[in-house]
């Protein structure tokens, strides 16, 4: 059965959030944060502009961008590392707390921002799956994403 | 009774003031990854605003391009823009007109 006709990640009875994702999704999801920190490491990639954007509309603001930058891209670096790493640690749990699926779907979103940005994905242009592996884990990583806010803020359905 | 001699006001300068003061709105923009669902629940999240204008927040960034999702002094703004941008979503502040 494909994963796009099951929920991998659902609420339980107890207000935990069910991960029902096969061993290869799991190893899939632990091995990404890995490569999204030796990015981060470096900071040079340009796919990474999605995740560090300005703080200023406009390009007036220039000195206070430059200090704000200063003060606040240490954190913002620190806070998706941390996402990431929880996403690490926890790709193999058979449930999550509501604040372990935040920081999934924080990560999920990291990740697909950067790869988002390498595709050139654009509002009118869905990516197809089928196009590539990486249209694949775009499209699989939105869909788990879509899951996990349907269980976090949805109705809840999908049940045990 | 005395009439009270007329006294001159000097009308302060308020200009650098007021520009100091004048609010700064954060907007969200529209992004061709992010989720609507993903934008309505950090927006409701972080603003602890209801679903219903959460969403529809997002559907005038989906829609208009952008939303003015907060506003206050510089460091709110700041802080606010940080926290949209922790959760990914694309985010600047600007002086209110």
């Amino acid at each position: 059965m494909s994963i796009f006709d099951r929920r991998p990640l659902r609420r339980g009875r107890q207000g935990q959030f069910v991960v029902g994702l096969g061993a290869d999704e799991r190893a899939l999801l632990a091995s990404l944060p890995g490569q999204m920190r030796e990015l981060l490491a470096d900071r040079g990639d340009p796919s990474l502009r999605r995740l560090f954007p300005p703080a200023y509309s406009s390009p007036d603001d220039w000195e206070r961008e430059e200090e704000y930058a200063r003060l606040m891209a240490d954190d913002l670096l620190g806070r998706h590392r941390e996402a990431l790493d929880l996403l690490e640690s926890t790709a193999q749990a058979e449930e999550l707390s509501a604040e372990q699926l935040e920081g999934w779907l924080r990560a999920l979103n990291s990740i697909r921002l950067l790869l988002g940005t390498r595709l050139g994905v654009t509002e009118d242009d869905e990516p197809d799956p089928s196009t590539s592996p990486l249209h694949g884990l775009y499209y699989f990583l939105g869909y788990l994403q879509e899951c996990g806010l349907d269980a976090l803020v949805g109705t809840g359905a999908g049940g045990e | 009774m005395p009439t009270a001699a007329p006294v001159e006001v000097h009308e302060p300068d308020l200009t650098g003031v007021v520009a100091a003061d004048r609010p700064w709105k954060v907007i969200v923009w529209n992004d061709p990854i992010n989720l609507m669902s993903y934008v309505t629940f950090v927006i409701q999240k972080l603003f602890g605003y209801s679903r219903e204008k959460a969403h529809k927040l997002m559907m005038d960034v989906h829609t208009k391009g952008k939303a003015v999702v907060s506003s206050g002094p510089r460091e709110k703004a700041e802080l606010d823009v940080f926290r949209l941008h922790e959760h990914g979503l694309w985010a600047t502040m600007e002086h209110d007109e």
